[in-house]
């Protein structure tokens, strides 16, 4: 028996939150007396397995073919689902991430297997696997377990660390499945320069209703830039249409929990606490001393962000 | 066009979450809403309607609970029917049941699109989309934020990390709505109160096309928690420069994040 984990990459290089996918695997397994196997799906994916090698993989299956050079829901799922069936794997994990939501579900169910996604906890109770998740946006956990022959669990990114434990695994190359599908994915856009994505970054800086209007995020940015932080907004200020809603934080937009949080101008209405309230650490500047957000903030700045964020600026750049 | 839009009755996000005596969730003090994210796939509905110029919009809620402020908001913003599926005989209802349930219940009707939200934000999982297309075997595009239809065919632009992708699917398919996919109307007074006289179907979950013995959830809630909340943090105090270089020091030397 072995924990199956589905390696997700871009153009051949692993993604952040799949080595803290295998990191878990391999720390399961070991407790479980478990192989662990990595599944990547591609084209031209030369380096991945040497990639994957150093986080303490058993084997490599390998599914290449021109036809999966970007993800197709249909015949990545069917891959997984040639791998599950190959190898009846106890555990498969991935991270939660926008393939592993489109994908995990329909396999989970085409071959009868219970789900939990988003974890940010795992542990071994006995033979059984204990799974803890946040709902509500974080606002209560929740503990439950699976109770199907095999078990889907997706991570939360940043929850779990990355921890490198070199091996050297067999790299066994299947028959890619390229099934016939109604849906097809014509092309994928993924414009650069836009510093660390929101979900994986190790710090964020967002901006809210006390920017005042949307230029005031070129400052947001600025900032962001010499932390190499990714750019964060409050609802408000999403609504208010000075930033898109990608980039919104909270219940109603993306749950993050990087190692440093920046609150610009946000009073921390409780479903924006709810989307990154398990940051590590929080430093909030506001203008009124009332704000919620200075109540969960590790280091709180009473002040005009407009006098405040420019010294920061200046600091971190050096000269001041 | 015939869409079917699963909808979910949520608490409002700006609930406080209590736990009871028994350790369940306190429902008693919130106030219930349509999922945030349904309601895009409600407006999306009902503009596909309009720009084909005809066809029905019905809404389909699987649940324990009755979800009718949920499924009233969907009726008066436009949609023409709206059916609960009352799952009450269940004990615990997870993902792979509501799948079956709302499956059950489409299975056999004519349907050009089955649109749902992208996700729950009561319970976060994302997970019933894929389910339910995997169940219909019908393809599915998820987190949705535009789309066209022309000649039976869909282009949707699908929400990823840090860009998207443009998909073509076939009708029919499922889609699930993400944010900036529409900005949903707000009903009038007097739509609000035709919705409130509407009835809304009430269709016991082993009538709906699936029978009870069949269908087991594939998971359990061992326990619900509350997360330890954080420690108050502290106010800086001083002039600007004296609290910026300081709190950059801390940041360095103590948490060591840059």
């Amino acid at each position: 028996m072995s924990i199956l984990v589905f390696a997700e990459h871009r153009g051949g290089i692993l993604r952040k939150a799949a080595k803290e996918a295998l990191s878990k695997g391999r720390t399961l397994a070991e407790q479980m007396g478990l192989k662990v196997a990595a599944l990547i799906i591609g084209s031209d994916m030369g380096g991945l397995p040497e990639q994957i090698s150093k986080y303490g993989v058993d084997d490599v299956y390998v599914a290449d073919d021109q036809s999966l050079a970007i993800y197709q829901t249909e015949s990545y799922a069917a891959n997984l689902q040639l791998v599950i069936k190959e190898m009846n794997p106890k555990v498969v994990m991935m991270a939660n991430s926008a393939i592993s939501r489109d994908m995990a579900p329909l396999v989970a169910e085409r071959i009868g297997a219970g789900l939990v996604p988003d974890c940010v906890e795992i542990t071994l109770k006995g033979e059984k696997l204990s799974y803890t998740r946040p709902v509500f946006a974080g606002k209560a956990l929740v503990r439950m377990r699976v109770n199907t022959p095999i078990e889907f669990v997706t991570l939360r990114p940043n929850a779990f660390p990355a921890v490198e434990s070199p091996t050297l695994p067999r790299v066994k190359q299947i028959k890619a499945a390229v099934p016939d599908s109604g849906a097809k994915t014509v092309c994928v856009d993924l414009p650069e320069g836009q510093g660390p994505e929101l979900t994986e970054a190790d710090v964020i800086v967002s901006g809210g209703r006390g920017l005042g209007d949307a230029d005031g995020f070129a400052l947001v940015r600025e900032l962001a830039g010499l932390l190499d932080a990714a750019v964060g907004a409050s609802r408000s200020a999403v609504d208010a249409g000075w930033a898109g809603h990608r980039m919104q934080v909270g219940q109603t937009g993306n749950v993050v929990s990087p190692k440093l949080y920046i609150a610009l101008g946000i009073s921390g209405a409780i479903q924006h606490i709810a989307g990154m309230g398990t940051s590590k650490c929080i430093v909030a500047v506001n203008k009124d001393p009332e704000a919620n957000i200075l109540k969960v903030a590790d280091y709180g700045i009473v002040g005009d962000l407009y006098e405040v964020v420019p010294i920061m600026i200046k600091k971190l750049k050096g000269n001041g | 066009m015939n869409i079917v839009v699963c909808i979910k009755q949520t608490f409002d996000s700006e609930a406080r979450i209590q736990l009871t005596s028994e350790g369940s969730i306190d429902e008693s003090l919130v106030k219930f809403v349509i999922n945030p994210f349904d309601e895009y796939a409600v407006e999306e509905a009902l503009l596909l309607k309009e720009g084909a110029g005809g066809g029905e919009v019905t809404l389909i809620s699987a649940d324990r609970r009755d979800p009718s402020v949920a499924l009233r908001q969907g009726l008066a913003m436009g949609a023409d029917r709206a059916v609960w599926l009352d799952c009450n005989k269940i004990p615990f209802v997870d993902h792979h049941v509501y799948a079956q349930a709302l499956a059950g219940w489409l299975r056999g009707r004519s349907f050009d699109l089955v649109l749902c939200g992208k996700m729950a934000i009561d319970d976060g999982a994302s997970e019933l989309p894929s389910r339910l297309a995997g169940v219909l075997n019908i393809p599915q595009v998820t987190t949705v934020s535009q789309l066209r239809i022309e000649n039976g065919r869909m282009l949707a632009k699908r929400d990823i990390e840090g860009g998207f992708e443009m998909v073509e699917v076939e009708l029919p398919c499922l889609v699930s709505a993400q944010k900036g996919l529409n900005i949903p109307r707000y009903p009038s007074l007097r739509k609000i109160m035709e919705a409130k006289r509407k009835t809304v179907e009430r269709i016991e979950i082993d009538r709906s096309g699936i029978s009870l013995s069949e269908i087991n959830p594939f998971v359990e809630i061992e326990e619900y928690m509350l997360p330890s909340a954080r420690t108050a943090g502290r106010i800086l105090e001083g002039d600007h420069q004296t609290i910026v270089a300081g709190l950059l020091r801390m940041l360095h030397e103590e948490r060591r994040i840059f």
